[in-house]
């Protein structure tokens, strides 16, 4: 049963060739988050709360621990009530999965100050490095433009990222919200710091650096 | 009383809802719709203070809404009984950070109902609203709309916590297709 279900896999989703991608998850998150700024940072359960945290455990970082599939629209929320700021969701690509229809309610709304950037690993990294769909054929850039995204690329090499990093970061003078998926290795790491779990403290925490 | 069976409705509840509304200075409208909403929704769409984000999914607007409230703004969620089942897990985001959660839910299902699938739902939205850790508040009378919707609202946004109205089949009138 088991060596039939990984030929069926094998057939449609590529289990190596990930562990090859040249980027590595924490010096990209590492960069996004440089200099930050004032930026609103939400971040997908899992891997990039670890990520996030690993740069710095900040106030206006909103690390979900839970909620899967809510980070796109948190961050459409946040994004719509902050309009003068730029509003970040990275996130991972399980998590994205489980709520695409964000992505099409986020095109329906043109939020011009959102970028939501997945680290995509192709695979749920907290469960046992399970292999996602992106890990087929599946262009999830290509359904961020034709939701309606103003920007959409997907990222593969160093040089691509250092490209795409201003429009990423600033982003203020974009025509709509922007997406952006960035192909990297999969590794295990270990979780490092992590951001308190309590979420009446994540979210006063972000409240009170926010609004005062 | 039982609005609507004679197509006049004696009372504008939707008024009164979108009365409180404006009170709390709701600016993002979040729903999936339903024929009970619909006028409400007309209202909060001619107001520029408010911003309606259709949903292509109820739980899209529990995260929205907490976005909002990071950001500093107040919403409401409105959506039909079925779409109280989609929304469980996310309901952990509301109620492990105590965002204010203000949920406007037309009942199908409840009473009067001519589409057995509508039932499952129906049935189970108040347990499973109070199993999420939900206020809930119940109308069936027209008239009682505004000060449920009000109390709601306080408790809500003012909890903070998760409050939501059910509005009844008896308020709404129980769809029939003409038939």
């Amino acid at each position: 049963m088991g060596d039939t279900m990984d030929e069926k896999l094998n057939n449609t989703l590529d289990r190596d060739r990930a562990v090859d991608y040249a980027l590595r998850r924490r010096e990209v998150v590492a960069q996004l988050l440089a200099d930050r700024g004032d930026t609103l940072v939400v971040a997908g359960l899992g891997a990039p709360v670890w990520d996030c945290t690993a740069v710095e455990d900040h106030p206006l970082n909103f690390p979900l621990w839970g909620a899967m599939g809510g980070a796109a629209a948190m961050g459409l929320g946040l994004a719509m009530a902050q309009p003068d700021r730029r509003v970040l969701v990275i996130t991972g690509d399980g998590e994205m999965l489980m709520g695409l229809g964000a992505l099409t309610t986020i095109g329906a709304q043109q939020p011009d100050n959102l970028a939501i950037v997945v680290c995509d690993n192709e695979r749920y990294g907290e469960t046992g490095m399970q292999l996602t769909h992106t890990a087929g054929g599946l262009d999830l850039p290509a359904m961020a433009l034709a939701a309606g995204f103003a920007t959409a690329a997907g990222i593969r090499s160093d040089n691509e990222f250092k490209a795409a990093l201003p429009a990423i970061r600033e982003g203020r003078n974009a025509a709509g919200p922007g997406f952006w998926s960035i192909k990297i290795r999969a590794e295990n790491n270990a979780i490092g710091v992590m951001p308190p779990k309590d979420g009446v403290t994540l979210k006063d925490r972000f409240r009170a650096a926010l609004l005062g | 009383m039982q609005a609507n069976q004679g197509g006049v409705d004696p009372v504008d509840w939707t008024g009164a809802i979108y009365s409180t509304l404006q009170d709390w200075q709701v600016a993002q409208v979040a729903y999936v719709p339903d024929a009970g909403h619909s006028e409400l929704i007309i209202r909060c769409d001619r107001d520029e203070n408010m911003r309606l984000v259709p949903l292509t999914t109820e739980e899209e607007g529990i995260a929205l809404l907490a976005g909002a409230w990071l950001g500093g703004q107040r919403g409401v969620l409105l959506m039909q009984s079925s779409g109280v089942g989609n929304c469980i897990n996310m309901l952990s985001l509301a109620r492990v950070c105590r965002f204010p959660l203000l949920t406007l839910v037309t009942m199908r299902g409840q009473w009067g109902e001519f589409n057995p699938w509508q039932v499952p739902m129906g049935q189970l939205t108040p347990k499973v609203l109070a199993d999420a850790d939900s206020l809930v508040f119940s109308v069936d009378d027209p008239a009682a709309m505004g000060q449920t919707v009000a109390g709601a609202a306080r408790m809500a946004f003012e909890g903070p916590a998760q409050a939501a109205v059910l509005i009844g089949q008896a308020v709404i009138g129980a769809k029939s297709f003409g038939r």
